[in-house]
């Protein structure tokens, strides 16, 4: 052991100079963020005549990433917890669909009610079957997604649902708060509570330790199952929050809202460095994940591109940025 | 030194991670059909200087000389073409496919049209094995097999890549003590065909047993190689620790167990699936109860059984004389149970966090300030615990998993220490611990229960469990077989035939 070792932490860190610390600094870590800024850059110089600058448009980028950007928070805590979530886009469609008949029928309460029962119940249910009778999460979801999705189809006869409900309208994405469109706010809402209770709470560190090592955790005294359960649920609970924010943002409740948000929802959790095996997650990363997919939908939008062509280029972005992230 | 007879010669070999040296100048030599014990303390260098031989880390300065020529090692193929073979600390094998199938990984026998030859590769595992002298299904799957069999698997499987020279890390530490004695015997007979070997192993007792000559490593350095009989089991353990240490394995006696009173602990008739049947004692405050027994005997299974990981099937546990549900191990740490399990890796560390986040784990309780961990208290918690516990470690922000074995169960027992338990039962808490680590772990534990807790202490090493226990219970086949005073307890032969059931 080298002397370097041997003094207390504190001294070490004091002693390093500029270049050793900047060899350490695990720049994987924040590749989100270097690529997020490069990406943004690029569109920035690229499409300055096209008005990718103009704050009409950065609100727009903001607006559009809302949903996933809340999804995603969700699914942080169920990816480092070492399970997947592919359930939340059918259960977002599904919620959009209950709100809006029940706000028709009984009104505004009763509507917000019954998105967020669609979340406990389906949450509830992956996370039984996961933790209860071991199922693998990616099994039970698969399974969730095809049944959320036709219930949602089925009560509907496949038809749109209409809200016409001002007050919810204004709450859940259409309105905004001052200068801030209201899907911002919800955004910020979620991210912020998510990485406080992900960082800074007891639950948080359980939910990372049964991830990184469920032996060593039910060892500790955590109750594992409980855990699982628990981020699978909120899981649920979220996704059926944005499926509200679609139904207030385009002002009806249809099964298709959301559909294939869980891949997008993954791909930005694990862009912003939560490792899929678990273990390791972080909100604020998850954040610029998401943002970054917007920013490069938008920009490709811009830019002229039409839709088959787009989902190549972000398709090649993604693996790059991944390729990046991830630990040697 | 006639360099000619040196199948593998490592010259002033040195290497850093992140600008920490962890060898500097160091090096080392096997000669041919020897046994080289390599010894240092726990984070000396060891395994790092035999990955680097192995391909699996670069030197940063000084080169490898194999069978005369330089040799560059680049990775883990290089050094298998060059003749070396590892038998890992942690397996390499494949659980699901059978003993042949792993023998022969990526480089499987083909037969007729290029298709794998699954026979051929059975009759040749099954040469492998009469070679070794050792009988061993070839055809078994590797999940159906216990440990020694897994390490008989990895030895033959480098044999079979014809191996000049095998490394074995701590290779006993998971082994019955008969399945050392297997071992032992198959080293003897692989040295007489010429293999060297060279030997990692914190266990005295069997570098005497096996080593031709001795490394010793003190802090990335060599300290010295010499030959065994030119070296005093003193000068080595002197070598290795860096100071004196007298009589860590002799029992002192301590009249701290408190005879009056309600036990803290009391068992009655426990039952809990094969291996806990009708166990019953009781053990009071002051009091070290060691648990010997053979592999399987139950002694692990008693520990999950008490700290409510395994089911209770029927009987009763009191503590303080008062009945107690133990049905997780949530409940068990509430009611003041500690378990420091026998797998630090699996069950002990959740090893990609850092070492705070592994020691604070247990302890979250303790440094909340209203809903929201306090990141001040943690961080003082935990620098106060690596302290008291004299863990090495470069930043407690770093991972646990780079830190060598001794001080990964050093953060083990600290994590637990931490939540200042009543009953703490330790399984095999000095395993790949070095020896001036080992006895700071047996002060400890007699410290502990002079401070009037009850503590457990499963061993399969005799020395150590006699050295601690003020009695020895003795398990068979998930029962009491006998219940000993320390103080009836003449030797090892003594328990070693109480262990047997002779
Ligand atoms: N990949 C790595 N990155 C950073 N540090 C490392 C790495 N591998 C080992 N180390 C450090 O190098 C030192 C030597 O470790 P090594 O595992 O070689 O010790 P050892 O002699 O085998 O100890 P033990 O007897 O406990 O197994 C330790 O301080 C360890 O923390
Ligand atoms: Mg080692």
């Amino acid at each position: 052991m080298s002397k370097a070792n041997t003094i207390p932490a504190r001294d070490t860190a004091a002693h390093r100079n500029f270049w050793t610390i900047l060899k350490e600094l695990d720049w994987r870590r924040y590749v989100i963020y270097i690529g997020f800024v490069v990406v943004f850059l690029f569109f920035a110089v690229l499409l300055r005549d096209q008005g990718f600058m103009s704050p009409q448009n950065l609100l727009n980028i903001f607006r559009q990433t809302a949903t996933i950007t809340v999804i995603a928070v969700g699914m942080t805590y169920v990816i480092s917890c070492a399970e997947i979530d592919l359930s939340v886009g059918s259960v977002a469609g599904l919620s959009s669909v209950c709100t809006a008949m029940a706000l028709s029928q009984w009104g505004l309460v009763p509507g917000i009610l019954a998105g967020l029962a669609v979340g406990l119940v389906v949450g509830s249910i992956n996370g039984a079957l996961v933790s209860l009778l071991g199922i693998p999460s990616f099994l039970v979801t698969l399974g969730m997604l095809g049944i959320a999705v036709g219930v949602a189809q089925w009560i509907t006869a496949s038809a749109p649902q209409p809200i016409l409900n001002d007050t919810f309208n204004m709450i859940f994405g259409s309105g905004d708060f001052g200068p801030v469109p209201g899907l911002v706010v919800w955004s910020a809402i979620f991210v912020a509570i998510g990485a406080v209770v992900l960082n800074r709470t007891k639950f948080g560190r359980q939910v990372l330790a049964t991830g990184g090592n469920r032996n060593a955790a039910e060892f500790t005294g955590i109750n594992t199952k409980r855990i699982k359960f628990q981020v699978l649920l909120i899981s649920g609970m979220v996704a059926s929050v944005a499926g509200m924010l679609y139904a207030g943002r385009l002002q009806s409740g249809r099964f298709q809202w959301g559909s294939g948000d869980e891949l997008s929802a993954i791909a930005a959790v694990i862009l912003g460095g939560t490792s899929l095996f678990g273990g390791f997650g972080s909100i604020m990363g998850t954040l610029f994940g998401a943002l970054l997919i917007g920013l490069i939908n938008n920009g490709l939008i811009l830019a002229g591109l039409d839709s088959s062509q787009q989902q190549v280029v972000r398709g090649a972005i993604i693996i790059l940025a991944v390729a990046l992230a991830r630990k040697k | 030194m006639n360099t000619a007879d040196n199948v593998v010669e490592m010259r002033s070999i040195s290497k850093g991670f992140n600008g920490v040296s962890v060898l500097k100048d160091v090096s080392f030599d096997v000669r041919k059909g020897e046994v080289h014990a390599l010894a240092g303390g726990n984070g000396a260098g060891k395994s790092t200087l035999m990955k680097i031989l192995q391909g699996v880390y670069q030197a940063d300065a000084g080169e490898i000389v194999i069978g005369g020529k330089p040799a560059t090692i680049n990775s883990i193929q290089d050094a298998k073409a060059a003749g070396i073979g590892m038998v890992f600390q942690e397996f390499s094998l494949v659980p699901s496919l059978t003993v042949a199938q792993n023998i022969f990984l990526a480089a499987e026998p083909l037969g007729m049209g290029g298709f794998i030859d699954d026979r051929a590769s059975v009759r040749r595992a099954k040469e492998v094995f009469a070679e070794m002298e050792v009988d061993v299904d070839p055809q078994a799957e590797v999940s159906r097999l216990g440990t020694a069999y897994w390490q008989l698997t990895e030895i033959a499987k480098a044999l079979s890549q014809n191996a000049q020279v095998l490394i074995m890390d701590e290779p006993t530490a998971s082994l019955a003590r008969h399945e050392s004695e297997a071992l032992f015997e198959l080293i003897d007979r692989l040295k007489q065909r010429g293999i060297s070997i060279i030997y990692i192993s914190h266990r005295m007792d069997e570098v005497y047993r096996l080593a031709d000559r001795i490394t010793i490593l003190r802090d990335g350095a060599r300290l010295l190689t010499e030959p065994l009989t030119a070296v005093t089991p003193e000068q080595i353990v002197e070598g290795i620790v860096g100071k004196k240490i007298e009589g860590q394995l002799a029992y002192r006696e301590r009249d701290h167990v408190a005879h009056e009173g309600a036990p803290l602990l009391e068992v009655r008739g426990l039952n809990a699936g094969p291996r806990v049947r009708d166990v019953s004692f009781s053990l009071r405050p002051g009091e070290i109860l060691g648990l010997a027994g053979l592999m399987g005997s139950g002694r692990t299974e008693l520990a999950r059984a008490l700290f409510g990981i395994d089911r209770r099937e029927s009987g009763e546990i009191l503590i303080r004389g008062e009945k107690v549900n133990l049905n997780s191990p949530q409940q068990a740490i509430d009611a003041g149970v500690a378990l420091i399990p026998e797998d630090r890796r699996a069950q002990g560390l959740v090893l990609d966090h850092s070492v705070r986040d592994n020691l604070l784990l247990p302890l979250l309780g303790q440094i909340t300030r209203g809903p929201f961990l306090d990141s001040m208290k943690g961080k003082d918690l935990s620098s106060s615990l690596i302290k008291k516990f004299a863990v090495k470690v470069a930043h407690p922000n770093r991972p646990v998993r780079l830190l060598s074995g001794g001080n990964q169960q050093k953060v083990v027992i600290a994590k637990w220490l931490g939540t200042d338990p009543d009953i703490l039962i330790l399984d095999e808490p000095t395993a790949g611990v070095d020896i001036g680590t080992k006895s700071e772990i047996l002060d400890m534990i007699r410290e502990l229960a002079s401070a009037g807790k009850a503590v457990i202490v499963i061993s399969s090493e005799y020395p150590e469990l006699l050295a601690v226990s003020d009695r020895v219970l003795v398990l068979k086949d998930g029962s009491v077989i006998r219940d000993i005073p320390r103080s009836d307890i003449a030797d090892e032969e003594y328990l070693q035939l109480a262990v047997q059931g002779v």
